[in-house]
């Protein structure tokens, strides 16, 4: 499915013998915020807790965000009615662009039907731009798998058909479980000094801890904030059953040196799901081929927005985007903004052919202006 | 649930809940309590199920639920009793299965009187004891047998002696017996004291409108539930409850599910896929936890404890059950027979009663909250604390710690020094001055406990179902496993006893004990889980396993620790280690795991054929006779005897199994039927009523009796209770508060609290309010908070969410305050704070001694409590001002001169 192989990363990365691209669907509709994912994910990294011990003061979430130790992180987000309504707006409106219209079945309050519409919906999701519409090229292609969600099967009388309207609708929770995007343009791989970060096998970024020197150039170069250098933090649990209490002064692991989620690479080796899919009890975090994940997706998006939830959209999921898709793929219910994620992420090298040609004019220029000071000047 | 439908058991498995079309979540938090069952609800809601939360809080659950319907705690029975009367007066009720299936058609004593008719009370109370004498709820006997005469029956007993007992575990396994054996049946229904037609009358008043006045919820919310529900019901359909301890710790609480019970059998939504009620009980092995039971009052298998009055073995055998009965509790006597050959094998004989006499006696309730209140008198010496956290994790923490403090001896096993350990250095009667270390003479021993992956056992979890656990690795250091800390302890008491001829030495000396040790010299839990199992003790099979419970014999020559058990271990397999994986076999997973009872995982599934064996439809068949084998057949183990003919119709005086009907898929009950009126087995009313909580700011809108009047109640100065409401004084405590538990803690915190990657996701006490009561009473996001009851002060941060709903009650703005109770006050914990069951007074339902932690009144103000002895000053300066006596709040009938007199006059006009 993935038709360009500039985007693919592991041949990019040249690769002998690729395999499948590896990622996650994050479906943050089925998400119950149990936070499973973030303790699998330090439990088998043996990442040191971040945190004060105090409430973060932002809803449940008291880990804050993505960083060095925190490679799973789940937001939380209460909403009202009239963030709701411009969720499901800025939805319908990405389906809008340019496509036939899609939406409930005929009686529901917004009015917009066809039966037709999930190839379309599926088109506009696959471009999954995020952004509310414009500025990022969408241009995903459609999948020929996908339409066989189109069924018109949902009789006004089936239960899905009743449910066509999130049956509270003036109030919501969202929950999402962030995660290191594993870009097909990475930015902190590209701008990494010493090789510390490198490709793998299955297309994932990953940073090779004693390589790593620490200069943090890395952590500026993400688009997403996701990578940071590991400072502090306690690393043992206080009582460790098999051996006495440790102080909180132990030494962190790995001091200094930049760290994200690896997609435990680890675990893929061997065959085994990485922790954090292996804990979510929803299965709101999926893994697997990053095409079958990209085309479950796109499904998804669709089948909700047949439902009437238009404020369904999918983000990293467009090849077109500024970092060339991301590796793991997430269904939204509302902006990125929203959960604290770049509308419109684009990779910071992707500016280095247009910088060199303009530093390029710039020095022929001053190099011309030199040179006419200087014929000038010997005319005097 | 035991009363209702003779096992005290979720009636499926969580899997099952991906089969119903409409899911109600009421009175639990399933996301966050039971995130990994809750993939079934996902599941089902992918498939096109309507999931609804019924709630005070908007939670996790509630976040991926179609439906948001916030209802005022302690109020569920107005609710449910509300549907019910919309199913009746709209004519909704399954009618095949409710004709057939259930007691609908059976006629009632003409001496029964309802609460209708007495302002809130049911006929049988005895306001002195405070009880229900139960003979005027009896089944009228059919025209020809009233010679039968009252059946031997330990059941017609007075209510205050059955409470004593908490009678109402005692159906975990099996229904009460019944007066008779002839019940008088009226197939027409129109007798006005058939089942239905009290039901009818009975909840006549549960109007949608009431249902708003006592619940808060609108309308158009009870519309939309109440279609959702009737909608996804029938022949085609089924709808599931789940329920948690949001339903359970009430003094109501076994009736709010009773009420559930009586929905589900008049919408034929038990014993079908997809239906049912999902109990879903607390941690890994709660429901192993009263099958071979940590409750004072039951032995394994939901056999009760004998007590005092029950002197001979015989005398304790007939009350169990009527062996003239029908169903299979009526083989109690093998049940009890082989579980005291288990325990003293050859001593136990048939001329000294199998031992019964070796067994304790019960003289008295001797439940958790009992023996605090003794242990405050001096009566207690020493106190085993094995997995819990009384200090934090019991209602009244303060009662629960000062209790402690008059122990000569205290046994603290967990794994870490929790603050029931620690009470005595670092609690909060520590800082306030109450208690003073080295006034304090209680010796307290800290055992540390090995934890689950350093043990092998069995767990059984919420859906009966025995899942074998492999020990991971060794227990560090002197952590021991609970089986080889009391197998050793056990050894060394029979050593100390080896020598003694006194008589009362005996049963110690002749238990059976000789577990075959392991290399590592733990006992083998494999040999514990066979003994559990049961044997053949004589015979061609001598020695060999038993396969099934009907196996067990009254003769002694069968033994068996737990009769509902017996099969886990079968052809000497341990088949609760089974594991073979979901894709490999159907979706009753029958090779998974094993399940009580003969790894039935749908009960009652008779229920899922129509009365002739038919499936009620392709879409929800599960269990159907094969008329040609002469067979009950179907992908789950038939609930039922499997070769009985549909229209098979037994002499009832056959007694047993031999006399269930071809339509009894009630099997352990003593008249096969699901019972949608319980003349029986409940000790404060054979039908659900709604009372107000023990506290509570709303007037009862249905009857002058304000709670319930058969509640146990602990008056106490430390155990002091808000006014009656409408009075000046109860505005002292304005609001009410519920209790609960977050996802990234667990209960007492024991688990939880001592591991950073936990405590870092809830580090800190919080409170919920609403934003209208933040702005009433000055209260800071994120800022202090001082929450006082009649009993505690504590503080919190306040979490201020549109997620809390102030309620119109009745023209009364009644806000609810929402109180995680993990945190408590210690100094070994990664994170510490105040404990909200502090808040909690003890006041228990009367069927099963379970305290009302769910709810109760308090008041709350900006800033943080005040230190040292001034939080005591706070505490009473509040009492004072409500006016405050042990005696406020405890007086069982709340208006004796409107119910009581209802009651002669009604008598008068006889």
């Amino acid at each position: 499915m993935t038709a360009d192989p500039a985007a693919n990363p592991t041949a990019d990365a040249h690769y002998d013998h690729p395999h499948p691209r590896k990622g996650f669907f994050t479906d943050t509709s089925i998400c119950i915020g149990c936070k499973a994912c973030e303790v699998a994910c330090k439990e088998w990294n043996r990442n040191p807790v971040d945190s004060d011990y105090e409430l973060l003061g932002s809803s449940y979430d008291n880990t804050g965000a993505l960083g060095a130790n925190t490679w799973r992180h789940v937001a939380f987000i209460e909403q009202g009615a009239e963030q709701i309504d411009r969720a499901r707006e800025s939805g319908r409106a990405l389906v809008d662009l340019g496509m036939p219209r899609v939406g409930p079945p005929e009686g529901a309050a917004s009015s917009k039907t066809t039966s037709q519409g999930t190839i379309p919906v599926t088109q506009a999701a696959a471009a999954g731009c995020g952004s509310g519409g414009g500025g990022c090229g969408c241009g995903g292609s459609p999948s020929p798998e996908d339409s066989a969600d189109s069924s018109d099967g949902q009789g006004p009388e089936s239960p899905v058909a009743a449910s066509v309207h999130p049956d509270t609708p003036d109030f919501r929770w969202l929950m999402s479980s962030d995660v290191c995007k594993h870009c097909t343009h990475a930015g902190c791989l590209d701008v990494c000094p010493t090789g510390a970060l490198f490709r793998t096998e299955y297309g994932t970024v990953v940073v090779q801890d004693d390589v790593c020197n620490g200069c943090g150039t890395c952590v500026a170069g993400c688009p997403f904030g996701v990578i940071e250098r590991r400072s502090d933090g306690v690393f043992e649990p206080k009582n460790q059953r098999d051996s006495p209490p440790v102080p909180d002064t132990v030494k962190v692991p790995q001091h200094g040196v930049a760290q994200k989620c690896t997609l435990c690479y680890d675990r893929m080796k061997n065959d085994q799901t990485p922790a954090c899919a292996q804990a979510c009890p929803t299965t709101s975090i999926k893994y697997g081929d990053h095409d079958s994940m990209a085309a479950t997706a796109r499904e998804r998006v669709a089948q909700l927005h047949e439902q009437g939830k238009t404020e369904a959209r999918l983000y990293g999921a467009n090849p077109n985007d500024g970092v060339g898709g991301t590796g793991s793929v997430f269904l939204l219910l509302d902006e990125p903004e929203t959960y604290g994620l770049p509308p419109d992420p684009r990779v910071p090298t992707a500016d280095l052919p247009y910088m060199f040609k303009r530093a390029g004019m710039a020095v022929a220029g001053m190099l011309a202006v030199g040179a006419v000071a200087f014929a000038s000047g010997g005319r005097r | 649930m035991g009363t209702s439908f003779g096992r005290g058991g979720a009636t499926q498995s969580l899997q099952d809940m991906a089969n119903a079309d409409c899911i109600v979540i009421q009175g639990s938090n399933m996301a966050e309590c039971h995130p990994v069952g809750f993939q079934w609800v996902t599941e089902a809601k992918a498939r096109g199920a309507k999931i609804i939360h019924v709630d005070p809080r908007f939670t996790r659950t509630t976040a991926v639920s179609d439906k948001h319907l916030p209802i005022r705690v302690g109020s569920d029975i107005a609710l449910l009793g509300g549907l019910i009367n919309y199913v009746l007066t709209h004519d909704l009720w399954f009618h095949e299965y409710v004709l057939a299936y259930t007691n609908a058609a059976t006629i009632i004593n003409d001496d029964y009187r309802d609460p209708e008719d007495l302002e809130g009370l049911f006929s049988g109370y005895d306001p002195d004891s405070g009880t229900y004498e139960h003979t005027s709820w009896s089944y009228r006997t059919a025209p020809g047998y009233e010679d039968e005469g009252a059946q031997d029956s330990g059941e017609d007993e007075h209510g205050d002696q059955k409470s004593g007992r908490a009678g109402g575990d005692e159906h975990g396994s099996g229904g009460p017996p019944l007066n008779t054996n002839h019940p008088d049946r009226d197939e027409s229904l129109q007798d006005p004291n058939t089942v239905l037609q009290i039901l009818k009358r009975h909840y006549a008043r549960y109007t949608p409108e009431m249902v708003r006045d006592t619940c808060g919820i609108s309308l158009e919310d009870f519309d939309y539930l109440a279609r959702a529900v009737t909608e996804n019901s029938g022949r085609e359909r089924t709808t599931c409850f789940a329920y948690a301890v949001g339903w359970t710790h009430h003094t109501l609480g076994a009736q709010f599910i009773r009420t559930a019970a009586v929905l589900q059998l008049l919408l034929g939504n038990v014993g079908r896929p997809g239906g049912g009620i999902m109990a879903l009980r607390g941690h890994a092995s709660i429901q192993g936890s009263t099958d071979i039971p940590t409750l004072f009052n039951l032995l394994p298998g939901y056999l009760p404890m004998p007590s005092v009055d029950k002197e001979s073995f015989d005398e304790y055998v007939d009350a169990i059950a009527v062996k003239k009965q029908k169903g299979f509790w009526a083989e109690a006597e093998a049940y009890t027979v082989s579980l005291l050959k288990a325990w003293w094998g050859d001593a136990a004989q048939e001329d000294n009663g199998w031992a019964y006499d070796y067994m304790p006696r019960l003289n008295g309730p001797h439940g958790t909250y009992q023996t605090v209140m003794a242990m405050l008198k001096d009566e207690v010496e020493g106190y085993f604390v094995l997995g819990q956290n009384p200090a934090i994790g019991s209602a009244n923490g303060r009662l629960q710690r000062l209790g402690m403090s008059h122990l000569k001896w205290l046994v603290v096993r967990d794994f870490n020094l929790i603050e029931s350990a620690t009470w005595w250095k670092d609690g909060p009667e520590i800082a306030t001055g109450e208690l003073r270390t080295e006034d304090i003479d209680t010796e307290v021993f800290f055992f540390p406990a090995a934890n689950h992956v350093e043990k092998a056992g069995t767990f059984t979890q919420t859906q009966r179902l025995l899942q074998w656990r492999h020990q991971a690795v060794n227990p560090p250091g002197d952590c021991q496993s609970e089986l080889q800390f009391f197998f050793e302890l056990g050894k060394r008491l029979r050593a100390k006893l080896a020598d003694s001829r006194d008589e009362r030495d005996r049963p110690l000396q002749e238990l059976t004990w000789d577990y075959p040790l392991l290399p590592e010299g733990e006992p083998d839990p494999r040999a514990v889980l066979a003994e559990i199992n049961g044997r053949h003790l004589t015979g061609p099979d001598k020695g060999k396993p038993l396969s099934s419970y009907t196996q067990m014999k009254a003769d002694g020559s069968t033994d068996g620790g737990c009769w509902i058990y017996t099969g886990v271990y079968a052809d000497g397999q341990n088949h609760a280690a089974d594991r073979k994986p979901g894709r490999e076999q159907d979706e009753i997973a029958s090779e998974w795991g094993w399940a009580w009872p003969a790894n039935r995982r749908i009960l009652y599934n008779r229920a899922s054929a129509d009365p002739e064996g038919k499936p009620w439809s392709e879409r929800k068949k599960l269990i159907w006779w094969d008329a040609q084998h002469k067979r009950w057949t179907g992908p789950d183990v038939p609930d039922f005897p499997v070769d009985k003919d549909p229209a098979a119709r037994p002499d009832p005086d056959l007694g047993g199994a031999a006399a269930l009907s071809g339509d009894d898929p009630f099997i352990m009950q003593a008249d096969g039927k699901g019972w949608l009126f319980a003349p029986r087995g409940m000790v404060d009313g054979p039908l659900p009523t709604h009372y107000e909580p023990q506290e509570s700011p709303v007037v009862n809108p249905l009857y002058a009796q304000q709670q319930n009047p058969a509640r146990e109640l602990f008056p106490h100065p430390g155990n002091l209770s808000a006014p009656e409401p409408g009075t000046p004084q109860a505005e002292v405590y304005p609001y009410m508060f519920t209790t609960y538990r977050l996802t990234e803690q667990h209960t007492a915190g024991g688990m939880s609290r001592w591991l950073p990657y936990l405590s870092e996701l809830q580090p800190e006490m919080f409170c919920e309010v609403s934003p209208e009561l933040a702005a009433e009473c000055g209260l800071e996001p994120y800022g202090w908070a001082t929450i006082v009851s009649p009993r505690s002060a504590i503080e919190a941060k306040v979490l201020v969410t549109d997620r809390m709903t102030p309620l119109d009650i009745g023209g009364r703005t009644v806000h609810q305050i929402g109180l995680p109770y993990h945190w408590g006050q210690g100094g070994d914990a990664v994170v510490t704070g105040d404990a909200a069951n502090d808040l909690l007074g003890i006041t228990l339902d009367p069927n099963v001694h379970i305290q009302e932690s769910k709810v109760g009144t308090c008041d709350i103000r900006p800033g943080r409590r005040p230190r040292g002895p001034e939080v005591l000053e706070l505490v009473s300066e509040y009492q004072e001002r409500a006016g405050l006596t042990p005696s406020t709040s405890n007086t069982k009938v709340t208006d004796p001169q409107r119910e009581l007199t209802a009651e002669q006059t009604e008598d008068g006009s006889q």
